[in-house]
């Protein structure tokens, strides 16, 4: 009965973002303002319909209702509630549906915005109701979470193991969010491209909600990347997989969509750009899903077994991007940006990022997609793995931390290189000192950890600066409390980079990984710290059974910790699974995960690592997200809720001689 | 593409590779630092060829176990990174280097991202310039956000407020 | 001509190179042993009897090389027709055992019979290194003068011996078997 509920609900969901996508869009072009009114009320309705369809298929894993086919796939009576809850979006089918629901609260968060003239607000829904379609006829057509399943199974064939852990059960969430974030500057450009009015209002609008969605998909990569650390056991924190490359690309877009953004709203260059960058990042967050979900790059055999949902996603993702850059080859002659700035000025530093961060993308694009296409054109078969992204990576992201740390310094439309060149070489030679006497503390010296640091600590230091550059003598703490968050976000994020960025070296150069045999009683020791094995034992989990080993880590003969690395046999699906053991600390983390048992007696093979700064890395991501929360948080966005509120015709007029002004051409 | 194929039909076919082969984790000596060095970034940078997408290093699949013992052997030979990638080139073709050989298969993919970076460069240079001289020749128009009015318009906004 | 198409032709050619792609056959991994001399090795037999076997024994003659273990799953798949093969005397067969333990290999033919000629005993995994053996079962078809001609990987099905082994072989010994 109640899968019969959510099916329904799920129908109507669709029927409503049928209405969402047509009628407000019909109301905005012909100016039928009550056609346009219905946006809000339908936009809040499928979300509420798409709540109810996710609530029943929640209560079905709830009440192990294995007569649903899903719920039979993917869960078990003995699965711990918490996995039955993230259960619902372990596989296909229910992911979409998180997707989708996702996507419904995106829109229903929307419909509340104030301060955007009703047509706009039509035009933006009637474009999320237009994505909220294709993905429940997806849904319904080909991956239906409530098909039924006769004969009735005892038993559900139990979650992924892999998918049994608090870090992967709040990954795919936050990772949604993010992506499906993106699909509200991508309904703004689209909405701004059918009316052909691109003021700074637009990218002021757009601004908080890309920021938002920026900050969920930072997370959520880093969520997955600190799970794939401590769970898949190989102490690895990026594998650049395909399947992380399919989130990191719109990262990437998005990022750089970000700043140009702030341009467009503070100075009214880059529109079109702008405009293209939203139609990619969501774009690139549809791909990411779709080959995530479909399996398209990991395996095609996956894609050719399901023809269906493979010719589907292939048309959805061509209606979506070929039309919204048809759109954009017809309404972008039109939209004008002046090209006022020197070649030193805010704007070029933003424009070198662009071109940065879209060439790392792109790199991540090309080396994903290489092996498959050399394949296609019988040109051999290759693999493209880390040594290559680490390789890119390194050459251009060095030029573009410089570029960071010196944009920020630069004013808007043109400055001088006089102005700012003493903070800069001040930081270059406090940061070259610092990074490369760093490299004399650890066991060895490495020229690479050298620059990597310099490089983190050149970005962290010039933000400061920047910050303290904002105050005067004698004010110092009044200043600063004035200093806008929008400021304060942009100096957070930076500096979540350059953490990040000393943490990726520090980790990647003085790691130690060693694979030892241990018998009961010996003691292993890696930079002073001791690893004493003490044993095996049997442990019995919930759904599963648990080899537990024992490891005391002293270090000047006190004991810190003890770690209990464990391999998991899950009863249902059987696979062996490996949970390390980790001592985490600031400056390292301690990593034990146990290999097999040896042929001689209770010896066993034991993976021991140590690694040096391994938080920095998800630390800086933190960070970073931070910094957009500030930066999406500052007053006035608020503000412009407000007077737009309370707008007289006064206000008005004053808004809209600036709008005329923006939207005048030149020559 | 037919590489997932055929990786999938080896995961199917090779699960004995997984359960039963393995178990010997080894434990190398090295005659010098440089040895263990070189054998550490050998390990990392092939292929473990029967798993989904994995190096050497992180697979405990025998094969996997079999290559790490060659490369190891190789390696106290003083056999040099070059060596190594050739042996296990010659005997699983390219596919098994994680860092694929500039070739002219290849060049597209080491060379693009450096050429694309120069070009967007230097176009957007050659833009702003050719935009600055226009201005030069036609005189700067109003500034679309002039500093004072956004002044003008936010002091009238906060009248309101 | 309208530079804001440009994107939009972009994605187009995209999308049709990824339509293609996908709707071209799968083909194996090329063997980089194909038309190379096949790798030198001296293995004792599986029964410890006879002298050991070299793949230089074989010259002259066009023979098939089969990588099996007693712990391949896929191998007993396969294995009936083998037996086939055998039976007719199709072919010269040799086996390889690799990774395996001698006992659990000989108690495997017994169960499901042996079908081959010689056996030679791989076990370290040495020789199939040198061969590039990463999925068993393996076959490979080498000819008179010791060259690889075809490697394939994974179980023989009916299909392939008909299709290509069967032809190859045809094609080798110019009609004679």
């Amino acid at each position: 009965m109640i899968a019969e509920i959510g099916q329904f609900s799920l129908i109507l969901a669709l029927v409503f973002s049928t209405l969402l996508a047509t009628l407000p869009l019909i109301g905005s072009l012909r100016g039928v303002v009550n056609l346009q009114q219905l946006a809000r009320p339908v936009a809040r309705t499928q979300f509420l319909l798409t709540l109810i369809a996710y609530i029943c298929l929640t209560l079905a894993f709830l009440n192990n209702d294995f007569s649903v086919a899903y719920v039979a796939n993917t869960s078990n009576s003995h699965l711990p509630l918490l996995y039955k809850i993230s259960g619902v979006w372990g596989g296909h089918e229910g992911s979409l549906l998180l997707w989708t629901l996702i996507l419904a609260t995106w829109t229903m968060a929307v419909s509340f915005s104030k301060g955007i003239p009703e047509d706009m607000v039509a035009r933006v829904l009637s474009v999320m109701g237009m994505i909220g379609f294709g993905f429940l006829l997806f849904t319904l057509m080909t991956s239906n979470p409530f098909d039924r399943l006769f004969p009735v199974p005892p038993e559900g064939r139990d979650l992924n193991p892999l998918l049994q852990d608090v870090g992967l059960a709040i990954h795919p969430p936050m990772l949604y969010v993010g992506y499906v974030g993106f699909s509200v500057a991508f309904a703004f450009s689209v909405a701004a491209m059918i009316s052909g009015r691109f003021d700074a209002a637009w990218a002021r609008w757009t601004r908080p909600w890309t920021n938002v969605a920026w900050l969920f998909l930072t997370i959520g990569i880093a969520l997955g990347s600190w799970w794939a650390y401590y769970e898949l056991g190989w102490g690895g924190w990026w594998f650049w997989d395909p399947v992380e490359n399919a989130s990191f690309m719109p990262w990437l877009i998005g990022t750089a969509l970000i700043h140009s953004l702030a341009a467009t709203e503070k100075r009214g260059v880059f529109k079109a750009w702008t405009v293209l960058l939203s139609v990619f990042a969501f774009s690139l967050s549809l791909l990411g899903t779709f080959l995530v979900r479909s399996g398209v790059l990991t395996s095609v055999h996956a894609f050719a077994t399901d023809p269906e949902r493979g010719l589907f996603i292939l048309i959805f993702l061509t209606i979506v991007v070929g039309g919204s850059l048809s759109l954009f080859a017809w309404r972008a002659p039109k939209i004008v940006s002046r090209v006022h700035f020197n070649v030193i000025s805010r704007e070029m530093a933003i424009l070198l990022n662009n071109i940065f961060l879209g060439i790392l993308c792109f790199a991540v694009l090309i080396g994903t997609l290489y092996p498959l296409v050399l394949d296609a054109l019988n040109m051999g078969k290759i693999s493209v793995g880390p040594p290559y992204f680490d390789f890119i990576f390194m050459v251009i992201g060095i030029p573009l931390a410089a570029i960071i740390g010196i944009g920020t310094l630069i004013r808007w439309k043109k400055d001088q290189i006089k102005r700012i060149n003493k903070t800069v070489l001040f930081s270059l030679v406090l940061s070259i000192a610092v990074g490369f006497f760093t490299p004399l503390l650890m066991d060895h010296y490495s020229f690479g950890a050298g620059l990597g640091i310099a490089t983190g600590l050149f970005v962290i230091v010039l933000n400061i600066t920047n910050l303290g550059a904002r105050t005067s003598k004698g004010k110092r703490i009044k200043d600063l409390l004035g200093t806008p968050r929008s400021f304060y976000g942009m100096v957070v994020a930076h500096l979540g980079i350059g953490i990040f960025i000393i943490g990726v070296t520090m980790t990647n150069t003085y790691s130690i990984e060693k694979d030892i045999r241990m018998l009961p009683g010996d003691v292993h020791e890696i930079q002073g710290y001791g690893f004493g094995f003490k044993g095996i034992t049997e442990v019995q989990g919930p759904n599963y059974r648990a080899t537990q080993g024992r490891f005391d880590v002293t270090r000047n003969d006190k004991t810190l910790t003890t770690l209990r690395p464990e391999k998991r046999v899950y009863l249902v699906q059987q696979n062996p699974m490996t949970e390390a053991a980790i001592d985490a600390g600031f400056t390292r983390d301690l990593y034990v995960a146990l290999g097999e048992p040896l042929e001689e007696r209770n010896a066993w093979a034991v993976r021991v690592y140590f690694k040096p700064f391994i938080r920095w890395i998800w630390l800086g991501a933190l960070v970073m997200a931070l910094g957009g929360g500030l930066a999406a948080s500052d007053k006035r966005y608020r503000r412009s809720k407000k007077y737009a509120r309370a707008s007289s015709p006064m206000v008005r007029s004053a808004v809209g001689s600036v709008v005329e002004n923006n939207t005048a051409p030149v020559n | 593409m037919c590489k997932s194929i055929i990786t999938a039909f080896l995961l199917t076919i090779s699960i004995p590779f997984f359960t039963l082969a393995h178990g010997q984790q080894e434990i190398f000596e090295f005659g010098t630092p440089e040895q263990e060095a070189i054998y550490q970034t050998m390990i990392k940078e092939l292929r473990c060829l029967v798993c989904q997408n994995q190096n050497l290093a992180d697979s405990n699949a025998g094969l996997a176990q079999d290559l790490r013992r060659k490369t190891h052997e190789m390696v106290v030979e003083g056999k040099s990174q070059g060596e190594i990638a050739k042996y296990m080139v010659d005997r699983y073709g390219e596919f098994v280097l994680y860092r694929p050989t500039v070739s002219k298969s290849t060049f597209i993919l080491w060379f693009s991202p450096f050429i694309l970076l120069a070009l967007l460069i230097f176009l957007s240079y050659h833009f702003i310039r050719k935009a600055r001289r226009r201005d030069e020749l036609f005189g700067t128009p109003s500034d679309e956000y002039d500093e004072d009015q956004l002044v003008r318009v936010k002091s009238l906004m906060q009248d309101k407020e | 001509m309208n530079r804001f198409l440009a994107p939009l032709g972009i994605f187009a050619t995209m999308v049709v190179l990824l339509a293609v792609g996908l709707t071209l056959n799968p083909r194996e991994i090329p063997s980089p042993f194909i038309g190379k001399p096949a790798p030198e090795f001296s293995l004792a037999e599986l029964d410890e009897k006879a002298a050991p076997i070299t793949p230089e024994a074989f010259r002259g003659e066009v023979w098939i090389m089969n990588v099996w273990a007693s712990w391949c799953v896929a191998c007993q798949q396969e294995h009936p027709l083998l037996m086939e093969m055998a039976d007719r005397n199709l072919i010269k067969l040799v086996g390889l055992n690799y990774k395996d333990k001698r006992n659990d290999a000989k108690k495997w033919l017994q169960r499901h019979g042996d079908p081959y000629g010689h056996i030679a005993f791989d076990e370290s995994g040495d020789v199939g290194i040198d061969y590039g053996v990463y999925g068993v079962p393996e076959t490979f078809v080498i000819d008179q003068d010791g060259i690889v001609q075809l490697k394939h990987i994974g179980p023989l099905t009916p299909d392939d011996l008909r299709d290509t082994i069967l032809p190859l072989i045809l094609t080798l010994t110019g009609g004679q078997s």
